[in-house]
């Protein structure tokens, strides 16, 4: 027998997973796990716990015996009431038979999407700064991740014109996420119905990320697939993690033509097989009887937001206003710091967490985001710390 | 105005500058609103939530029904006043169902709830007849849980 060199652990890796560059907020995360003291605005979900009567229509159905798995598609009921819900809000029709997918959230959904659509090469086009899993997930289903660049002036909506102009001959796909991580920013409708225009002539398909549809203020938020001639080619991607405060139920879906829901259900068939049954029961619950909760929730962020960024503002930290999620991502270019210098020395000499804007992508350096989801008196006291932080390092 | 009083309903003590923070409002124009909202009797008090068995002390509070005959002209209301006017009647609703009137008595020791229900009430002459339910255990007072919860944590940092 040969013995040849034998393999480390890490040689087994494919070339796939090592494309994906180790994150680089590690190191910061680390630091912030040994300290305390620290207030953390660096956090990305709700601080309500999920409404009590969708946790006790869960606990209900765990008594009932619901503990089996479901149909791969999701529970019927549930994709009925959903397109029951999607109907009334956007006006968009799905069949439940065939053009939902429950999901294990929307971080699943996404990846059925990718891996479902792309060829190797295939060019995905995504707004830069936008979520963590657009670049990895678009690079681990073989495509190749195309950035367009978005700006502060223009509240960080991505322009129709800079799309089009990275529109290469390999592009297959579209990738939008508003309301958006991390900028908060919410596209205008005039903007989406350009957008659409460009996907028409250039015949690319359109995944949109929906999941902060419901945290919206002051604007209504335009269902991408609710404009004309778009639902044949998006696919749409929501879940309850934010309006509804479920991130730990693990639970979202998919709305999209009938043969990529089906192309989608293959993988999640193998791979997840089905969301949780509670978390899906919970999720029906939520759909029928959660509009108050969301309503107030969506009232409360909406104070903090203003107090957020006026805050912001008036320490020199200059701040657009963000009109959905629940994020500010003002610029700190009076500091003359990179993103991840800021948030480290903040975190070291003030104790105040955010996350530097080029955990994003390259265009959100320059700038940090700031999650409002946190009690008002912690906001307060942060923005206190981050004055003194500021006049220090002007 | 509405967000206004929310806000002052959730935390009395939240100063015109912060209230203009949080809807967009100027300073102005929260002070002046808060001014007229207390003129004109919309916010009638601002006030604690107390824990008082955690600041040890104890205190009785009973809820009593009261059956009332209502009088010609006035219904419930003249003996609703006769009862809300004693301050050991700290809430006093009028109710369908069984009974009329709800009452929530407070007072130092069970002896002077029991001698207000039966001197002060009991004894007036539209009660036909009342049902005394004494506090046992407080869980929530005023949508604040008092029962010791605690808060799963979140993770400092998700991106
Ligand atoms: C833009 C965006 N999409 C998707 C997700 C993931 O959501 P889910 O909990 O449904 O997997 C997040 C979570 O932070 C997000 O911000």
């Amino acid at each position: 027998m040969s013995v040849a060199q034998s393999k480390e652990a890490a040689d087994f890796l494919s070339q796939r997973v090592r494309q994906i560059p180790a994150s680089g907020i590690r190191r910061f995360f680390d630091l912030l796990a040994s300290m305390d003291g620290v207030i953390s605005l660096g956090v990305g979900e709700p601080d309500f716990p999920t409404p009590w009567h969708i946790r006790e229509a869960a606990i209900y159905s765990l008594e009932k015996g619901y503990t089996t798995y479901t149909s791969n598609y999701g529970l019927l009921e549930l994709r009925r009431a959903l397109a029951t819900h999607l109907e009334g809000r956007y006006g968009v029709c799905y069949d439940p038979d065939t053009q939902l997918l429950i999901t294990v959230g929307v971080s699943e959904a996404l990846d059925l999407a990718l891996r479902a659509i792309l060829n190797p090469g295939d060019e995905v086009l995504s707004p830069d700064p936008s979520y963590v899993s657009y670049m990895p997930g678009t690079v681990l289903a073989g495509g190749k991740f195309i950035p367009v660049p978005t700006r502060m002036e223009t509240g960080f909506r991505v322009q129709p014109s800079d799309l089009e102009a990275k529109i290469a001959p390999r592009a297959k796909a579209i990738l939008l996420g508003y309301p958006s991580n991390p900028t908060g920013a919410v596209m205008e409708r005039e903007e989406l119905l350009q957008i659409a225009q460009i996907a028409r002539r250039h015949d690319l398909l359109v995944i949109s990320d929906e999941i902060y549809d419901r945290l919206v203020y002051g604007v209504e938020h335009t269902c991408f697939a609710s404009l004309p001639q778009m639902p044949e080619r998006t696919i749409l991607l929501g879940g309850f993690s934010k309006a509804y405060a479920m991130t730990g139920w693990r639970v979202g879906y998919a709305a999209a033509p009938a043969p990529i829901i089906e192309a989608m259900m293959k993988i999640h068939q193998y791979a997840a097989l089905c969301a949780p049954i509670m978390s899906q029961k919970a999720a029906l619950e939520a759909l029928r009887a959660g509009e108050a909760a969301v309503l107030e929730m969506v009232a409360d962020y909406d104070r903090r937001r203003r107090v957020m960024v006026k805050g912001l503002n008036d320490i020199g930290l200059s701040c657009f206003e963000p009109q959905g999620a629940f994020y500010a991502f003002p610029s700190i270019g009076v500091t003359g710091l990179s993103s991840e210098e800021f948030a480290e020395r903040l975190l070291v000499e003030e104790k105040v967490a955010v996350v530097p804007g080029s955990a994003f992508g390259a265009g959100g350096e320059g700038h940090v985001r700031c999650c409002y989801a946190t009690s008002l008196a912690e906001i307060n006291e942060a923005l206190r710390r981050m004055a003194r932080f500021v006049e220090h390092h002007r | 105005m509405h967000d206004i009083l929310e806000i002052l309903e959730k935390d009395a003590r939240a100063s015109p500058e912060q209230i203009a923070a949080m809807t967009g409002r100027s300073v102005l124009e929260v002070a002046e609103a808060i001014h007229q909202a207390e003129e004109s009797h919309l916010i009638l008090r601002y006030k604690t939530v107390v824990d008082w068995e955690k600041a040890g002390r104890e205190g009785v509070w009973a809820l009593v029904e009261v059956k009332v005959a209502p009088q010609r002209e006035v219904g419930f209301d003249r003996v609703a006043e006769r009862i809300y006017r004693f301050p050991e009647a700290r809430s006093v609703y009028l109710v369908s169902g069984t009974y009329d009137l709800a009452v929530v008595v407070t007072a130092n020791t069970m002896r002077e709830v029991a001698a207000f229900v039966s001197e002060k009430l009991a004894s007036l002459d539209s009660v036909q007849g009342t049902v005394t339910h004494f506090l046992l255990k407080r869980y929530k007072e005023d949508g604040e849980i008092l029962v010791s919860q605690q808060q799963a944590p979140r993770l400092p940092l998700t991106l």
